[in-house]
């Protein structure tokens, strides 16, 4: 898959170059070499590497022969100058090259060229035919398309008619073009200048300049591409590795943005987290970053992710540089995740190393690797933070550049955590390094309120999605991670015991609401009754007083007619004007 | 064996070769009989081995074998073979002596190794190289 993508890419380069630049090229087959030099060194053509002692030299051009031999069928010849084939066989077997196979084979040539001034005495005219002699003769025995010459300098010290050696090496260059093999020729860096006798001079399609630096006790190997005449070439210094599989380059952006993307949506693994998300989680090979201060769960957070991947049936590789890989089982176990099941299916792996065990170069390899191996789906990194003790930061921002395009160009998933200091600004400073990167960028925040500490959770971006613009309180619990609802009270968003008592206080109220509710239905139900029997008392009033009015009527007829009668009576007694008296009364009646 | 030696010593056989050929081109006797130089004799009689690696007849190569030949005569006489080899025709013996430079003579015998490279124009120096300068000196 590797060696896929990166044909994959030179491919395109070589497209995208193609109409301009149409020098031919012998891939190297070493591994970011060939991407930063757009496909290899100029075919036919020698090469200078230079640098200073130990920097690799002679491992990168065996590795250019070996590699030539092993990947591409082209056979080559190995001048050694400086260490005999035997020397030369022990020392790369580390690396996993087998030299004395592929010499049965007949697929390399060790030529051992011993220069030894104390035997060499020099009298008159001479020139290096013989050595022309032995080189034609070794690459016609094989067949060889790659020549190595190592250290070709050695002559100098050899012999001293270096105006002699001049001249030859100019036409040895000129003789190797024309025999068209594609050669290597190491030089020992000189003061100053590129190496001690200034073969750079004679060597003018291709200059490698190889470095090894020691900074605050981590060493850091550093390749640059001096000047590659007639092709486009990466001008930064690119770090390297030797380890035991060769060289690898590390070129930081050369991929450029080429991966395809992925529309396919995986979960977080907190189902409520992947409603904030759009409602279906994280893009299948996008970034996502979750960062945080201590404390806020990061590391559950990503072992959700983890064990929502191994559910799946997908792998993950967990690079932990906190914790070893017992430690977060057990302490995720308290959380209710159980990881050792993905563990033992092999789903899940763990890769625990201190970030100060290596350099950054070598961990970024050494993740690659891993990656290569085992092809994961879901790659996380606890926390992607830890390794700027291991680098300085702009070496660290660089390299999580180069491994995010190395992840995502496999639509690898990959769910870094950063720590995050507690105050604000530098939290901010120190994830400007990855946050451009990020796809997704969650954040874990303690909100301090109240006397206590309470975590909430937002997504900060998520490129391509519709996302929740809330901050969330969650809790961790038995059951994993839970988001709580959002709460917002009369002063903004409420967490932890705030809440609780807002919400308290609110059912308080509710329930005094509800309770004068009904007393005030009592109470009017109470009126109404009054009312009615106030109604009830009045009818009855108003019947005693219907009665009452009766009575009287008819107390009053009856006092009429007695008066009457008595008058009538007292007429009749009287004897008196019936008519006179009759007639007043009757009208005032 | 394309090994095209020049004998002075009594054994030899007379064979013809490249070496001889050069050795006419210069008008130098490349054969010569026996020749007892008692009073330079210089070490203990040992036969002395010399190979001259040369590349074709260039002029170099002729060089070289003119003055070595003259060399030889004068200081070595009746006690030197030398054998001339063509990388041209034998490219593989190149490493064997790990020869670089053309044109290159090698003294095999007497021990130990030596090597002279360049055409033999600086007589002195050859003469150092061959370790021959001193004794050649003192028994004057």
């Amino acid at each position: 898959m590797a060696t896929t993508t990166v044909s994959r890419v030179i491919q395109t380069n070589h497209e995208k170059n193609g109409a301009r630049a149409s020098l031919p090229k012998t891939p190297t087959g070493i591994e970011g070499l060939d991407e930063i030099t757009h496909g290899g060194l100029p075919r036919g053509r020698p090469s200078l590497i230079c640098g200073n002692a130990g920097c690799g030299k002679t491992l990168l051009a065996m590795e250019f022969l070996v590699r030539g031999a092993t990947q591409f069928g082209e056979p080559g010849v190995f001048i050694a100058f400086e260490e005999t084939a035997q020397e030369l066989t022990q020392n790369v077997k580390s690396l996993g090259f087998d030299l004395p196979a592929l010499v049965r084979r007949k697929k390399l040539l060790i030529d051992y060229v011993r220069v030894e001034r104390s035997e060499i005495e020099e009298t008159g005219e001479y020139d290096l035919e013989g050595l022309f002699i032995r080189l034609n003769h070794a690459i016609d025995t094989i067949g060889a398309r790659r020549v190595v010459l190592d250290t070709i300098e050695s002559l100098f010290s050899g012999m001293s008619n270096t105006a002699i050696l001049r001249a030859e090496l100019r036409r040895l260059f000129r003789w190797l073009k024309d025999k068209g093999v594609t050669t290597i020729i190491t030089g020992e860096r000189g003061d100053g200048v590129l190496t001690r006798q200034g073969l750079e001079e004679y060597v003018s399609d291709c200059v490698i300049l190889l470095d090894h630096r020691v900074n605050e006790q981590v060493s850091t190997r550093r390749l640059r591409i001096v000047k590659y005449r007639g092709s486009t070439h990466g001008t930064n210094e690119y770090p390297f590795l030797i380890d035991e599989d060769g060289i690898s380059v590390l070129p930081i952006t050369s991929l450029g943005y080429q991966y395809k993307v992925s529309a396919q949506r995986v979960s977080s693994g907190i189902p409520r987290l992947d409603t904030m998300l759009g409602g279906k989680g994280f893009y299948r090979g996008s970034s996502i970053l979750l960062s945080g201060t201590a404390g806020t769960g990061k590391t559950t957070v990503a072992a959700h992710f983890a064990d929502a991947t191994c559910r799946r049936g997908e792998r993950c590789l967990y690079f932990a540089f906190e914790e070893s890989q017992d430690q977060i089982a057990r302490n995720m176990l308290s959380v209710g995740i159980d990881l050792r099941g993905c563990i033992q299916k092999g789903l899940l792996t763990f890769h625990a190393s201190r970030p100060s065990l290596h350099g950054l170069e070598m961990h970024l390899v050494t993740m690659h690797k891993l990656v290569e191996k085992h092809r994961p789906d879901v790659v996380i990194i606890d926390p992607v933070t830890n390794l700027v003790d291991a680098g300085e930061q702009r070496d660290v921002s660089a390299m999580l550049v180069r491994l995010m395009d190395f992840l995502k160009a496999r639509q690898i998933t990959a769910l870094l955590t950063s720590l995050t200091h507690n105050s604000a600004p530098a939290a901010e400073r120190s994830e400007v390094l990855i946050s451009s990167l990020a796809d997704t960028w969650l954040l874990l925040r303690t909100i301090e309120i109240g006397g206590e500490r309470n975590r909430g959770l937002y997504v900060l971006k998520s490129r391509g999605m519709a996302h929740s613009n809330q901050i969330r309180e969650y809790l961790l619990t038995k059951n994993g991670v839970q988001l709580l609802d959002v709460y917002v009270g009369p002063s903004g968003v409420l967490t932890g015991s705030a809440r609780l008592a807002q919400e308290a206080d609110d059912k308080n109220r509710e329930l005094t609401r509800q309770q004068e509710a009904a007393r005030l239905q009592t109470e009017l139900v109470r009126k109404r009754q009054e009312l009615a029997a106030q109604i009830l008392a009045l009818q009855n009033d108003l019947s005693m007083n219907n009665g009452e009015l009766q009575a009287l009527g008819t107390r009053e007829h009856t006092r009429l007619s007695a008066v009457q009668a008595n008058r009538r009576d007292m007429q009749r007694s009287r004897q008196s004007d019936a008519l006179g008296v009759n007639g007043p009364r009757t009208n005032h009646e | 064996m394309n090994k095209e030696t020049v004998q002075t010593l009594p054994a030899s056989t007379k064979r013809k070769g490249f070496a001889t050929r050069l050795g006419k081109k210069l008008g130098t006797a490349s054969r010569q009989p026996i020749r007892n130089t008692s009073g330079k004799n210089n070490g203990d009689g040992q036969i002395w081995n010399l190979r001259l690696y040369v590349a074709g007849q260039s002029p170099k190569s002729v060089v070289a074998f003119a003055n070595l030949k003259r060399i030889c005569e004068e200081h070595l006489a009746g006690r030197y073979r030398i054998e001339v080899l063509d990388l041209l025709k034998n490219p593989q013996l190149a490493r064997g002596d790990q020869i670089l430079a053309i044109p290159t003579l090698v003294r095999k015998l007497p021990e130990p190794l030596k090597k002279i490279i360049g055409d033999l124009s600086d007589i002195e120096r050859t003469l150092v190289g061959l370790d021959l300068y001193p004794l050649d000196r003192s028994s004057k």
